[in-house]
């Protein structure tokens, strides 16, 4: 991770990471005008055509501003545009803090958040708690769609679901947080369906960003470009699974990737990845059991390879719980492998569908 | 004071229900370990007992059984008292 080694003097950071949220001040940069002194506020020029773009290329955007949270509230649903923004940050303590719990709760880090706002104070508050983040004066907003921060290397179908995916997982959230009883009683209430197969051409942008953005939850961190799935899919040699994940709050999207070469002798999980959204979901063995179940029927062992990036660790023990034992290490690779002889059944509360 | 076993069990318990876990009952074997529980599984031990468990540690049969968790506690214990 790139952090700025000293303040920067200007009001800009010198971020090298693409923006992933925008948090929006109220008075004069949303709007023009001071909502509490009774100015009759509409939206800024441009501001409309921004929230659109912005949401459409998966950009999340957010609200950090010094007002009666009711009054403002209300004022943003009149104009029609409450919808766009993620737990909203109205009240009266200072836009650093609101800013660092925005990053928290979306679960993103503060180099990759830019703040948008009409007074030099507040920018340089932000700033001055966090360096990192992109601070922008109102005046940018005509300009802001045309930044490379705020182009995205990848937009893809799910790009525009993204803000109503999180959307739907600050209601799962508070339903967690409300649920009394074990785990499994709550995870059975989600109704989730998990769907995988083999990926489809459509499949494949989003394969490869999820090859790229997912840290956590990824056995090995291989990257492989568009063309190099493509061809993979098309490879009697490799097997490329996608899985994607729906609960009663809506859809997650396609969360999950798995690369398999196949051997004669054995078949080589070569990537098995899953977003963080599914985090704890309990859904996390079954693109792996699946596989487990396929290379039984074709009568071959399943190896797998690992290589530790120091957050990953759930899925070395997603590996090791699953029966996989070590037979070789070359550095920090492992190879790992499975005699299938205990292959876990699907979780009772998730309905798997395989498809083609 | 609850013991070790106790506190594995209470953790255990949250995960599954109308079970009465016994002592040296496979809990992969019942089904129950998905890869949510084995993670939490996990930081529950390290965090309750104060232990760090290696990824060597990381082996199925040390967390197969209550037995087998109190074993690995009792050993990473030692192994702490004596390093």
């Amino acid at each position: 991770m790139s952090m700025p080694e000293t303040a920067p003097v200007a009001t800009e950071s010198p971020s090298q990471q693409a923006i992933k949220v925008l948090v929006w001040d109220l008075d004069n940069t949303l709007w023009d005008g001071t909502l509490l002194e009774g100015d009759d506020v509409r939206l800024r020029p441009g501001v409309q055509e921004l929230l659109e773009i912005l949401d459409k290329r998966g950009i999340l955007q957010s609200i950090a501003s010094k007002n009666d949270h009711g009054a403002a509230m209300a004022k943003l649903e009149e104009l029609g545009v409450a919808e766009y923004f993620l737990y909203p940050q109205i009240h009266w303590s200072s836009k650093a803090a609101s800013v660092e719990k925005i990053a928290k709760t979306i679960n993103i880090g503060l180099d990759t958040v830019a703040f948008l706002d009409d007074q030099p104070f507040e920018r340089d508050e932000v700033n001055h708690s966090f360096p990192m983040v992109l601070t922008l004066d109102a005046n940018e907003v005509s300009a802001l769609a045309g930044r490379k921060e705020f182009s995205p290397r990848f937009i893809t179908d799910e790009s525009a679901l993204r803000r109503s995916m999180y959307q739907a997982d600050e209601r799962r959230n508070a339903a967690e947080g409300d649920f009394v009883g074990p785990q499994e009683d709550f995870l059975e209430d989600l109704e989730m369906k998990f769907i995988l197969g083999p990926a489809q051409e459509e499949d494949l942008k989003r394969a490869e960003e999820l090859t790229v953005r997912t840290h956590q939850l990824n056995t090995t961190g291989y990257t492989y470009s568009y063309d190099e799935l493509a061809g993979f899919r098309d490879s009697e040699d490799h097997l490329l699974l996608v899985a994607g994940l729906d609960d009663r709050y809506g859809t997650y999207g396609k969360i999950g990737l798995a690369l398999v070469e196949k051997g004669a002798q054995a078949w080589t999980i070569k990537l098995l990845l899953m977003s963080c959204r599914v985090m704890s979901r309990g859904v996390g063995t079954i693109l792996l059991n699946h596989i487990l179940h396929l290379a039984k029927e074709a009568g071959v062992k399943v190896r797998a390879e690992f290589l530790s990036n120091d957050r990953n660790r759930m899925m070395l023990i997603t590996y090791k719980f699953g029966g996989f034992r070590e037979i070789d290490r070359t550095g920090d690779l492992i190879l790992f492998e499975n005699d299938l002889e205990r292959i876990q059944p699907f979780p009772s509360y998730v309905d798997v569908v395989v498809t083609g | 004071m609850a013991t070790k076993k106790e506190k594995i069990k209470e953790f255990l318990a949250k995960f599954f229900r109308n079970h009465v876990l016994a002592d040296d009952e496979d809990i992969f074997a019942l089904g129950f370990v998905n890869s949510l529980l084995a993670m939490q599984l996990v930081g529950f031990v390290e965090k309750e007992f104060g232990i760090t468990i290696e990824d060597d540690d990381l082996d199925f049969e040390n967390f197969r059984t209550v037995n087998n968790i109190e074993a690995l506690v009792g050993r990473k214990e030692a192994a702490r008292v004596s390093a």
